[in-house]
């Protein structure tokens, strides 16, 4: 699998939010505010870059030597959680714009699955560490780019006159699967 | 103030039925529900860890420090996420890799930690049971509804659970000549079917 690929397949074909379903929670609860939407997407295109590289090392030099597979969906949890309060701190001290920027967008991020699951779809393909970091790389802009599309159409939807039980939730559900499928036109390009 | 075990149970059926009611959990909703048989048992997955974490927290809820808490609720979560993936592999292996990333993933399904956070971390043992019970028997039932719904359509299948020799449910529901309506079945049907049964939930809570 070359570069191009993985990259291609990241952002479109195989799009952690609208074609794996992982991070649908915050991709419908941030998306209502373009503000918001962008906030959540830095947020988790820092981390998740971040986490795919950590999680990889630990995975490769640390539980696999020691037979402790078994154990990784643990062993992520916690570095994932440690990593968010991690950068949380840093980022207070040494860049409190980005912070102020990012605010209650990073602490939710620990229970965000697209982070988390991107990891665990790494180490379960075996890529090496150069397209570990690409795939990451590659997942966090495919999520940044759904969901900053999704909050610009429903910003538009709110000016809309939806029937009353469509409205909200039910209606951004309907919208994703449209974006979805623009997406699933994609396909044919791998 | 003080309800009882039976209203803790029924209100995750109907009233706080997951994910309608709470939109929350929704990455396993849409993942894995191509099948009714997928849905079943991912919610059968998510309901083992829901009550035996509630248990778990309910019990440790003095003794856990208010600070670390949601970090204590996440290792006890993991761990039961663990036994459950231990506990697939050994005796539903088809299942299991059906299912694949989703397993791992309940450790970040915002009901589980909902729950613990919401109700288990303040209350007794016995009514954090009935809690995980009824949220879990409910996001299960609406798991298989959608399941259902997409696989009928989809597939033109019904399938309730396979067994190494035999499938239990029905084959070509609607005959040979129908031409299963493929889009049902991939990504962006499940979008769109969740936010109509929403609708269809929306319209029957308003009367």
């Amino acid at each position: 699998m070359g570069y191009m690929e993985i990259i291609i397949g990241g952002i479109f074909v195989n799009n952690i939010l609208l074609a794996q379903f992982l991070g649908n929670c915050p991709f419908l609860g941030t998306s209502k505010k373009m503000e918001t939407a962008v906030g959540m997407a830095m947020a988790v295109v820092f981390v998740l870059v971040l986490a795919g590289v950590i999680t990889w090392l630990i995975y490769a030099f640390f539980l696999e030597p020691y037979k402790l597979v078994y154990m990784r969906t643990i062993a992520f949890i916690l570095v994932i959680a440690s990593l968010v309060q991690f950068v949380e701190m840093f980022l207070k001290k040494s860049i409190p714009a980005l912070y102020a920027g990012l605010g209650i967008f990073l602490p939710l991020i620990t229970t965000n699955c697209a982070v988390f699951g991107a990891c665990i779809l790494n180490v379960d393909k075996e890529l090496n560490f150069m397209k570990t970091l690409v795939q990451s790389m590659a997942y966090a802009v495919g999520f940044g780019l759904a969901l900053i599309l999704f909050a610009g159409v429903r910003e538009r939807i709110i000016l809309a006159r939806v029937p009353k039980p469509l409205q909200d939730t039910s209606i951004g559900l309907v919208t994703a699967g449209i974006l979805s499928l623009t997406f699933y036109a994609f396909k044919g390009m791998i | 103030m003080a309800k009882t075990l039976t209203q803790e149970f029924t209100k995750g059926l109907w009233e706080e039925i997951a994910p309608f009611r709470l939109v929350l959990g929704l990455c396993p909703v849409l993942g894995v529900t191509t099948t009714m048989e997928n849905g079943i048992g991912m919610g059968l997955a998510t309901t083992f860890v829901l009550v035996f974490s509630n248990i778990l927290v309910a019990s440790l809820r003095n003794v856990i420090p208010a600070k670390v808490r949601i970090a204590c609720f996440i290792i006890i979560i993991a761990t039961f996420v663990v036994v459950t993936e231990l506990l697939m592999q050994a005796f539903a292996y088809p299942l299991f890799l059906k299912l694949g990333v989703f397993i791992p993933l309940i450790v970040v399904n915002c009901i589980v930690l909902g729950r613990a956070e919401a109700f288990a971390s303040k209350n007794d043992i016995a009514l954090s049971i009935a809690d995980g019970l009824g949220i879990g028997i409910g996001f299960t039932l609406s798991l298989a509804a959608l399941g259902a719904l997409r696989e009928l359509f989809g597939a033109n299948n019904l399938t309730v659970w396979t067994t190494p020799t035999s499938v239990i449910g029905v084959q070509e529901v609607f005959g040979t000549s129908f031409e299963p309506f493929s889009f049902m079945v991939q990504a962006p049907g499940a979008f769109v079917c969740l936010g109509l049964m929403l609708c269809v939930m929306n319209l029957m809570g308003s009367k």
